[in-house]
């Protein structure tokens, strides 16, 4: 894919032999946005001047306690919710902004908390799906191109035909990836994938989607509450606050890739966790207290 | 033969036998004994408590006797299962209909505000009314005796699946369609690929729930306004004073609605390959 000029590569990214690679992934940049919700009269602010960079093919993860907006800001993103006021721009050309009509493209494919694979479809129908839609691809085109990815994703490509009920929640969840990464998409929106899932299964989903993440160059934004997930898996690792959702602190992670998860006890690793953890445990509180206030 | 050989040949005889034998086994445990257990002991204290003509049940037949009767006179006459025929034939127009009218209307009605608030309020009021209440009216209005009943069977099952399609578009999970929007499905596939098939599992529900009331129904409307069918048998029995064949009616209604949402059952299960 040929990137638009003024916007970098940012080869930071080696594969298994040392030899940089180029991202495919697009370049955002959020410009003050800002969300009002306002049922009967009611202005709750969800987001207030929000303002992030991402880099093509960068790996960036959102952190912040439930109900700080994240998921707000990546409907925005995918342009499932309007905004109030800023704008959204992808490799530079204009993507949303107050006056402009929702605009939801396979260019942004988002992976949902609970999950959202079509549950009357098989595992390759619902990979399928995208490419068929667009008519990027034929259908034998497209059922090879999934069988492929299926495969190269730890052998899914034997429940192909299965109905997604049959399978794991950790399965689901890749197979939902690989049907985002089949429309190749200038971003991958992961809105908190693996919430519900055990620490084992977290820690293999962690290692499968850094492979995929390898493998298909992609920009990612990864929202999570779990700050841990976000140093170990991301590029840049950003605090939001708590309502009215912007950006705290804003975490380069150094760390090298690919990420082993030996890494987690690693000093660097360490010493990231303690410079975020203090903000994250503040807007934790406030939210906490909030809750309790709200409550009352 | 040497030994070995031997050895083996009888090991397999011995696992065959032991397969069939887990076969027997696996199908005597598949049976519910409770349940038998009970319904056997359900006739016995029937038949018990009619031949000692405990209080209550001296106009009752056994079931023995019911039998008897429809084993000489019933299971061979024209008219019986003319009765069969016909209430089914009214069950199936009644429900037919209303399904294909109900679901299309529910659709419409979930996907469409305007047309939501154009039809919903009389909906509201007309579903309330117990299909019996139709009776009257639908005899007034139809011209023939026969379409009153299969109206009033429609009427019972019509509002159920109104209802349950209405409510199924209304619970579509909101990812489906953002994801359908942003993979680029046009308005129409959505409709066709997203939004029908996450109302399927409430068509069924309306479909199970209707047929069951659609045989409720068929069967008054048939002893008030009709001179054939399940419920007019029942109801001659009454009339002439021969309780055993009250008993045959009830039985063979029973019948009929089992048979009936079983063959529902099945299309349902042909409609959703993924539920298993």
């Amino acid at each position: 894919m040929a990137l638009p000029a003024g916007e970098q590569v940012a080869p930071r990214e080696c594969d298994r032999n040392g030899t940089a690679m180029a991202a495919v992934g697009g370049g955002v940049s959020i410009r003050k946005v800002s969300k009002v919700y306002d049922p009967e009269g009611a202005r709750v602010v969800a987001l207030y001047e929000c303002s992030v960079e991402i880099a093509p093919g960068e790996f960036v993860a959102l952190v912040g306690p439930s109900g700080c907006g994240k998921s707000t800001l990546l409907n925005i993103l995918a342009g499932f919710d309007t905004l109030t006021s800023g704008e959204i721009y992808l490799n530079g050309k204009l993507l949303a902004s107050v006056n402009r009509p929702l605009q939801p493209g396979p260019d942004r494919v988002v992976v949902f908390q609970h999950g959202a694979l079509f549950p009357w479809k098989t595992v390759l129908e619902n990979v399928m799906y995208g490419p068929l839609r667009q008519k990027a691809m034929t259908a034998e085109e497209a059922e090879k191109k999934a069988i492929d990815l299926l495969q190269r994703c730890g052998g899914l490509d034997r429940v192909a035909t299965s109905y997604p009920t049959e399978l794991s929640s950790g399965m689901q969840r890749r197979v939902e990836i690989i049907r985002a990464l089949m429309n190749e998409p200038q971003v991958l929106l992961l809105d908190e994938p693996f919430r519900a899932m055990d620490t084992v299964s977290k820690t293999t989903m962690h290692q499968h989607l850094l492979e995929m993440y390898r493998m298909s160059r992609r920009t990612i934004v990864f929202i999570t509450h779990d700050l841990e997930e976000a140093i170990y898996l991301a590029d840049t690792a950003i605090v939001m606050t708590t309502r009215p959702g912007t950006v705290k602190k804003t975490l380069a992670v150094n760390l090298p890739r690919p990420r082993i998860p030996e890494m987690m006890s690693s000093r660097e690793y360490l010493d990231l966790k303690r410079q975020a953890a203090e903000g994250v445990h503040e807007e934790a509180r406030k939210a906490f207290e909030r809750g309790e206030r709200e409550q009352a | 033969m040497n030994a070995a050989d031997k050895d083996m040949r009888e090991a397999m005889a011995v696992s065959g036998l032991k397969r069939r034998r887990t076969r027997v086994a696996r199908w005597l445990g598949g049976i519910n004994w409770r349940g038998a257990v009970s319904v056997a002991g359900f006739f016995l204290l029937w038949e018990l408590l009619v031949r000692t003509k405990a209080p209550g049940f001296e106009a009752i037949p056994t079931l023995s006797n019911a039998l008897e009767v429809f084993w000489n006179k019933y299971l061979t006459s024209a008219r019986y299962w003319q009765a069969w025929a016909v209430s089914f034939e009214r069950v199936a127009y009644g429900f037919v209909v209303s399904q294909m009218l109900g679901i299309p209307l529910g659709l419409l009605m979930g996907t469409r505000r305007k047309f939501h608030d154009l039809m919903f309020p009389v909906i509201e009021i007309l579903r309330p009314i117990p299909p019996l209440a139709w009776v009257p009216i639908s005899i007034l209005f139809w011209p023939t005796n026969e379409m009153s009943i299969v109206f009033i069977t429609f009427i019972g099952a019509f509002f159920i699946i109104v209802i349950n399609v209405h409510d199924g578009v209304r619970s579509i999970k909101k990812e489906h369609l953002w994801l359908a929007m942003s993979l680029g499905a046009t308005p129409m596939r959505i409709f066709r690929q997203i939004i029908l098939p996450s109302v399927i599992p409430s068509i069924a529900v309306g479909m199970t729930l209707g047929i069951a009331v659609t045989w409720n129904v068929v069967i008054a409307a048939e002893m008030i306004a009709s001179d054939v069918g399940l419920g007019r048998l029942t109801w001659e029995g009454y009339v002439s004073n021969t309780a055993t064949v009250v008993l045959i009616g009830m039985i063979s209604i029973g019948l009929a609605g089992y048979l009936s949402t079983k063959l529902v059952d099945w299309v349902e299960k042909r409609m959703m390959p993924w539920r298993k």
